[in-house]
């Protein structure tokens, strides 16, 4: 994300000359801690095996490996060791995470300890199918429940994230438009303020990308598609609501438009959690959408995974969903795995994964789902859009806004509050490091100079907001005071300060290796 | 609702500050068409945490879980015993409610153990790199023969018929979209095939399972020597990671991408996901790797620390130049494969290798001895075996007992007589002496 100057070296003054050390290098509650490589006491062990039987190796002939070189820790090092990792973390559950376009809400515990339930945890993606008929059976009350919710026939459940979701409806239009004759179609519309995975995946699916310019209300127009469309596009790639956080008010005049050329709209559903139980994306004319269970659907994120990506999809779209899928058969539920076992007019695309997809995450998904019902669901979407314009409201006047009126799930800043303060939008997220919150997601998306975008969710109370709120004021009073060293020097009280990423990324030094002898 | 903190008044005070009339208003942009007036109809309201429980465990309870019973189960997926202390620090809130480490100096505790996990992941596979993890270890091995297309700059790649054969679909519906030429070998139960005369100097690279699906281990010099003669890679997928403790690295045999599927180590059977992929290579093809990399680096006062790196290879900064589309990997199966193995350490990786292996030649000795023909000469935890009549039916039957006998070949390769007969039958330290018995027994009475 470094397209606009950020700088990746920290200038920042050493805190070290002026703080009292201590003797450990440790600060009270947060520890130094060396890598488990140089806590290694060879030989030892944090788990006792039995004796292995005394037969002969027949290994065929290999010679059995030696020396390794894993350290040796017992358990009560390695439970210490990841705690004090753990202590140098944010997650939701210690603070605000309002990180646009991740959905950074809480995760409910409840869904922790069903995912744990023996009866799916501990069950193999290829026992007998008599054996898992409850897992079939959740599958196929999630696949039903996702469905229902965006008004779409079909939903292909494998996919193991988001990206992974957007690989899977674009090689199901391939072969749709495959089936239509029409392998010219290869160009593939994405507006400039598109998450990067949109074009990446349509690379990465062997279609050029085209971009869509933004327009200055931070929407796409139904005319900038128009002036794209031509009898090689095989679709657009539309997120919506978008990465401005706003609904795309034209947005199925563009399905239309994109419908009438031949083309299939992808809508790249991030941002879904903004409107489940409000909108049925089957109404704005999608034919493809990934849904983002640990987003919309709250499955813990886990430091970057993993997550799940089912895609809903339209009839014209349906028959080209990747195997395996499960079916509801006369004697129970069942799952189609093999190309010679379809039926009907099913002609997968292919194979997404290993195995039928992230069982862990659909646990978590359906039980989410139940617990807030039909109304809690709306109300969950109308809490966070709410959320987000509190924000905006009570922000605007001191940060600048590039785009006027109400938003949804999430509020988006530039920089121009900034403008000769020396303080950059990294400077000031650094600050709001200090002042106890996870920063907002910066200098995204593109189409906005130094963008904060701002997603609260649902999850965060008024108070947490109001709190919220008066640092965010406090800091761009600051900034605007003239205070440029408060800001360059966050953050103060992590861990770490500033970390140098151009040395990172000059010299990579990508794992430990012992010390030189 | 339990889980949303405002209420009604909250509600009308931020409406009032906001200016806006109603919630309803501040859906404006969207289409009269498109808004639903009512919540969606057929789903329940909301319910308590007892009731949800309820019907959840209701469903769980009608699978059958593989510990529950003697289970031979493995074929890409296995049942391993995790210690306590996984689960248990897993859960902590700080990592298991993080996101992806963009932030760093909130994030020293995932960046950390990524830093330590892509050590281990190097140290096991024998390679000089590896990544923060992909999504499973099928994905890894379709991005493995992409990223050998973009170093070699040639097209062609050759599987093995020993590779799972999901691994070989989800290869060539990855592949097949950018026209990538695959020759796959044919599937030979008894591990014969001749991949040397497969490889051509268009070929990009080599892709062999080792153990392969069928269980049978190789000594992979030679094939690595042959690749490198006609300048392809040597592609070495691993199913079972916990063959690395016993096995000779694919590094020390030459490989130049190992892909495997990390589950056996901290993470679950869960029915086949969340798992883990992981992806490691040789320094010199480090631009060209898919996913995530964490380095290690100083911050503004000197210490060490780490970040991200290397990220002008990933779609956010790339975009369609990236090379890959990977965001979300699997980063918190990779700190409990972290965990587990930082847990086991050198003595208890390789001692958990060589059980696995001790009992599955103790079962193999045990089957034969019953009259069952065991197909393999060289195997680590899993083998294949004859049994009379269709294996699918067979397990079908035990599966009553309970009794899990294993994965037909004909689940993984529908429709091929010759194969009808073959079980996949795999032993892991969860493998006790009555469970084998149990195995023998019944087949036994079959033969």
């Amino acid at each position: 994300m470094n397209t606009q100057g950020r700088k990746t070296t920290p200038d920042v003054e050493s805190a070290a000359a002026t703080e009292a050390g201590t003797y450990t290098g440790n600060r009270a509650l947060v520890h130094e801690e060396p890598l488990i490589f140089e806590l290694d006491n060879p030989g030892v062990s944090g788990v006792d095996l039995e004796a292995a039987p005394a037969v002969a190796s027949r290994l065929g002939g290999l010679k059995a490996r030696a020396g390794i070189g894993l350290p040796g820790l017992s358990e009560p090092t390695v439970v210490r060791h990841y705690t004090r990792l753990s202590q140098k973390n944010l997650g939701i559950d210690s603070t605000m995470y309002p990180l646009g376009s991740c959905t950074m809400k809480h995760n409910p515990r409840l869904n922790e300890k069903l995912a744990r339930l023996p009866g799916f945890s501990d069950i193999h993606p290829l026992q007998p199918q008599s054996t898992v008929q409850g897992a079939l059976e959740l599958i196929d009350q999630l696949a039903h429940w996702l469905k229902t919710l965006t008004g779409m026939p079909a939903v292909a459940m494998s996919p193991a994230a988001g990206a992974h979701g957007e690989l899977c409806g674009l090689m199901a239009i391939r072969a749709a438009l495959q089936a239509r004759g029409e392998t010219s179609r290869t160009r593939v519309l994405v507006p400039e303020s598109a998450h990067g995975t949109n074009p990446a995946t349509a690379a990465f699916c062997g279609f050029t990308v085209d971009a869509i310019p933004a327009e200055a209300n931070g929407r796409v127009s139904v005319e900038a598609v128009k002036a794209k469309l031509g009898p090689d596009v095989a679709c657009i790639m539309l997120t919506n609501p978008n990465t401005c956080g706003l609904f795309e008010p034209q947005v199925k005049e563009i399905a239309d438009a994109v419908h009438a050329a031949g083309g299939y709209f992808y809508c790249d559903g991030a941002n879904y959690n903004a409107i489940v139980g409000r909108v049925r994306p089957a109404d704005l004319g999608v034919d493809a959408m990934h849904i983002n269970l640990h987003k919309t659907f709250s499955t813990p994120h886990g430091g970057g995974g993993p997550g799940s990506g089912p895609v809903v999809l339209s009839d014209a779209l349906a028959p080209y969903a990747p195997l395996p899928y499960v079916v509801h058969g006369a004697d129970g539920f069942r799952l189609v795995e093999h190309a010679g076992e379809v039926e009907g007019d099913a002609k997968p695309f292919g194979r997404m994964k290993a195995f039928h997809g992230q069982m862990g995450m659909f646990v978590r998904a359906l039980a989410y789902i139940m617990s807030h019902g039909a109304d809690g669901l709306r109300q969950a979407s109308s809490d966070a859009v709410l959320n987000a314009n509190y924000l905006k409201a009570r922000l605007q006047d001191l940060m600048s806004v590039p785009f006027d009126g109400y938003c949804m799930h999430e509020a988006l800043f530039d920089d121009r509050f900034l403008k000769d303060t020396g303080v950059t939008t990294l400077d000031f997220a650094k600050a709001m490091i200090d002042e106890g919150f996870h920063p907002m997601t910066m200098y995204f998306p593109l189409v906005v100079h130094g963008a904060f975008l701002i997603e609260p969710t649902e999850t965060e109370s008024k108070a947490t907001l109001d709190q919220f709120v008066g640092a965010m004021r406090h800091l761009a009073g600051k900034a605007k005071a003239g205070d440029a060293a408060h800001f360059l020097a966050a953050p103060r009280y992590t861990p770490r300060r500033r970390l140098d990423e151009t040395a990172a990324a000059r010299k990579p030094v990508l794992r430990w290796t012992p010390p030189a002898a | 609702m339990r889980y949303l903190p405002l209420t009604e008044a909250d509600r009308q005070d931020m409406l009032a500050a906001i200016g806006a009339p109603s919630v309803d208003a501040l859906f404006g942009d969207v289409p009269g068409a498109a808004t639903l007036s009512q919540p969606i109809a057929g789903l329940a309201p909301h319910q308590g945490e007892l009731q949800v429980e309820r019907a959840l465990s209701r469903l769980a309870a009608r699978n059958v879980p593989a510990g529950s019973c003697p289970s031979f189960l493995g074929a890409g997926a296995y049942r391993h015993h995790v210690p306590a202390a996984v689960d248990q620090l897993l859960t902590r809130g700080e990592f298991l409610t993080s996101y992806t480490p963009y932030q760093p100096e909130v994030t020293q505790g995932t960046l950390q153990y990524l830093f330590e996990f892509q050590t281990q992941v190097a140290l096991i596979t024998g390679m000089d790199v590896a990544n923060a993890s992909m999504y499973d270890g099928a994905t890894a091995c379709a991005e493995a023969v992409l990223m050998a297309n973009r170093v070699t700059r040639r097209n062609r790649a050759v599987l093995s018929g020993g590779l799972h054969p999901h691994y070989r679909e989800v290869t060539a519906t990855t592949t097949g979209v950018l026209g990538v030429d695959l020759v796959t070998l044919p599937a030979d139960p008894k591990g014969v095939e001749d991949l040397v005369a497969a490889i051509d100097d268009k070929t990009s690279c080599v892709v062999v399972q080792n153990p392969t699906l069928f269980g049978h281990v190789a000594d992979l010099t030679p094939l690595a020597e042959a690749c490198h003669a006609k300048g392809a890679l040597l592609i070495v997928a691993v199913t079972e990671v916990v063959s690395l403790g016993l096995m000779p690295s694919p590094g020390s045999m030459g490989a130049d991408i190992v892909v495997a599927e990390g589950q056996s180590i901290g993470n679950g059977l869960n029915f086949g996901g969340p798992y883990l992929g992981l992806f490691a290579t040789r320094d010199k093809f480090v631009r060209q790797m898919p996913g995530r990399l964490c380095g290690e680096t100083v911050d503004a006062d000197g210490k060490r620390g780490f970040v991200l790196t290397l990220s002008t290879r990933e779609q956010h900064i790339r975009r369609e130049k990236a090379t890959s589309n990977i965001c979300t990997n699997s980063g918190l199966c990779a700190l409990a494969f972290t965990m587990h193995l930082s847990l086991l350490g050198e003595v208890g990786f390789t001692g958990l290798a060589r059980l696995n292996h001790a009992k599955a030649v103790q079962l193999a000795d045990k089957l034969a001895a019953g009259g069952v023909t065991v197909l393999n000469d060289g195997f680590f935890n899993e083998f294949t075996i004859q049994v009379k009549g269709d294996a699918a039916a067979l397990v079908d039957t035990l599966a009553a007992e309970p009794l899990l006998a294993g994965v037909p070949v004909s689940r993984l390769y529908p429709g091929q007589a010759e194969l009808a007969g073959l079980l996949l039958v795999a032993v892991t330290e969860t493998t006790t002496e009555d469970d084998m018995d149990a195995l023998v027994q019944a087949l036994g009475g079959q033969q």
